[in-house]
């Protein structure tokens, strides 16, 4: 199969730490593929590396190569909008833009050069419906978007993530912050929108990446230490801390 | 016992508190009232809408309409160049430059030491570089000169604001494809829009009521200047060729005159509390 990301011999100090080491690995499209692991493993920082957010760390010095189907988004200084564009972000917390809800989804289709009010208003209605928002919001389109509950802000969020038509959606433990109702909602979403983006999702929570896995990789410490399909990743694991990990044994 | 010790120290500190908070209260009442007091049994309509044509600094009719011109025009003039420079350069420090924490921090010290130099420091380096460049008193020279002088206060002023916006939502921004400058003037800007109108109303108000740095850039004149080349009059100076007058009423008319000034100061801060509590309602916290 055609892999969508190709990560080659990945390493990212911050100062003095070695915080990846030696990554290689392959994202496949259309898939959700969930990254695992202890805190201070490095997940965070790989996500960063994806869409280049990495640059924002102070005396950060990165080698290897990421390949986007096939071109090299790690290496190269321009472009970064357009590479940060193609990878949609979800983060831990929401953070809507200091805007009303209807701007919040306009902005990036605005800055990416659509002005049209009817083409932006048909597309924001069909980014909210897309994440089950808009029946909650139709009337209040003009209020700030920080009046929202947090778990409306973060399915705001996925939406205008949608909205800039990514290829890619990086979700850095969508849910952490959110209660077990708009969890599900999220969890629900992301499996349909596989079909459309392919999935990297940072977790903590083991039950979550069983349901949603089609994918894992296992990392510890900077370094990969597995990776496969979900199902044989959860059912016969190949190395002891793996097992561990999933046992909840592990220390 | 310690519970009791507990509360005493609470009590004491929140005595404290309200101690300072009424001194300070105090002493912006004494202010006022005093400058109300000497000042508004001399102030006429006269005074606000004349020039000081004439004998008016000994004692005959006329008003101070140029030296209120005057400091609006340079006010507004050193207000609007300073914002063009600062913004940019807050907005660079907090997002261009933000990864370079040291950089960021000299920076930000140079300017805190650019803050406590005083105006007639400025003055002075306003008038030599007129004299580099051949340029007389005048409107430009004071409002260059002024704007020099609000510049640091302008840029730390928002700065300490744009600082405390979240990681998070820069993140968020350059996620969406926004470049840096779309996120400094269409994220930032919104996120900071009350503290970035306090920041100029604070600067305005500094930049309308100095004195050393006009007193030898921007001259002194009777006319409304017409052009940005003119001398202007200004009301600090104004007040100060008033008070050293040895004639009673022109004394009081200085009174007059700052009590105008204080007006005016008075109401940029209303008008800025206004202004920022009506862009403040889509701040994400």
């Amino acid at each position: 199969m055609e892999q969508k990301i190709s990560i080659k011999n990945l390493n990212v100090s911050i100062g003095k730490n070695h915080i990846l080491k030696n990554i290689s690995l392959e994202i496949p499209p259309n898939q959700i593929t969930v990254i695992l692991g202890p805190s201070g493993c490095g997940k965070t920082t790989l996500m960063k590396c994806l869409n280049r957010l990495i640059d924002l760390e102070e005396n950060a010095a990165i080698s290897g190569s990421i390949l986007l189907d096939h071109q090299d988004i790690l290496n190269t200084r321009s472009g970064l909008p357009e590479i940060r564009k193609k990878m949609g972000l979800l983060s831990q917390r929401p953070y809507p833009l200091p805007m009303n809800i209807f701007d919040n989804i306009a902005y990036g289709m605005r800055i990416n050069g659509t002005r049209n009010r009817n083409v932006l208003r048909e597309k924001v209605t069909h980014y909210l419906k897309q994440v089950n928002l808009w029946e909650e919001v139709k009337d209040r389109l003009k209020e700030p978007a920080s009046s929202l509950s947090i778990g409306q802000q973060q399915r705001l969020c996925l939406a205008r993530g949608l909205a800039v038509e990514p290829e890619i959606i990086l979700a850095d433990e969508p849910t952490s912050s959110l209660d077990p109702l708009s969890s599900a909602a999220i969890e629900k979403k992301f499996i349909q929108l596989k079909e459309d983006y392919t999935i990297v999702m940072v977790t903590h929570i083991l039950r979550q990446a069983k349901r949603m896995a089609d994918y894992v990789i296992f990392m510890y410490l900077g370094e990969v230490i597995e990776c496969g399909k979900a199902d044989q990743f959860f059912s016969d694991p190949q190395q002891e801390k793996t097992k561990e990990y999933i046992m909840g044994t592990f220390n | 016992m310690r519970k009791k010790l507990q509360r005493t120290e609470e009590l004491f500190f929140l005595l404290l508190m309200k101690l300072s908070v009424a001194i300070i209260l105090c002493v912006v009442c004494v202010i006022v009232f005093t400058v109300f007091y000497k000042g508004l049994p001399s102030l006429s309509w006269e005074m606000l809408t004349q020039t000081s044509r004439g004998g008016y600094y000994f004692g005959k009719g006329g008003g101070v309409l140029n030296a209120i011109v005057g400091s609006l025009y340079l006010a507004f003039g050193a207000t609007l160049l300073a914002l063009i420079i600062g913004l940019p350069v807050a907005m660079l420090l907090n997002i261009h430059l933000k990864k370079y924490k040291r950089l960021v921090n000299s920076i930000r010290f140079l300017l805190d030491v650019l803050w406590g130099i005083p105006s007639i420091v400025y003055g002075a380096f306003g008038f030599s570089i007129m004299v580099l460049i051949g340029l007389k008193t005048s409107l430009l020279a004071g409002i260059i000169t002024v704007a020099m002088l609000i510049l640091p206060i302008m840029i730390r002023a928002m700065d300490e604001v744009l600082k405390e916006v979240p990681a998070g939502l820069l993140q968020a921004s350059l996620s969406l494809g926004s470049n840096k400058p779309q996120t400094a003037f269409m994220v930032y800007m919104r996120q900071c829009s009350s503290a970035i109108i306090t920041a100029i109303m604070v600067s305005f108000g500094r930049a309308i009521g100095d004195t050393a740095a006009v007193l030898f850039t921007t001259g002194y004149t009777d006319n409304v200047p017409t052009s940005l080349l003119q001398p202007s009059a200004t009301l600090p100076l104004s007040i100060f060729f008033q008070l050293s007058s040895p004639i009673p009423e022109v004394q009081s008319r200085a009174y007059a005159s700052a009590t105008i000034l204080t007006i005016l100061i008075l109401a940029i801060s209303v008008l800025s509390r206004m202004l920022s509590n009506k862009y403040n309602k889509n701040k994400i916290s």
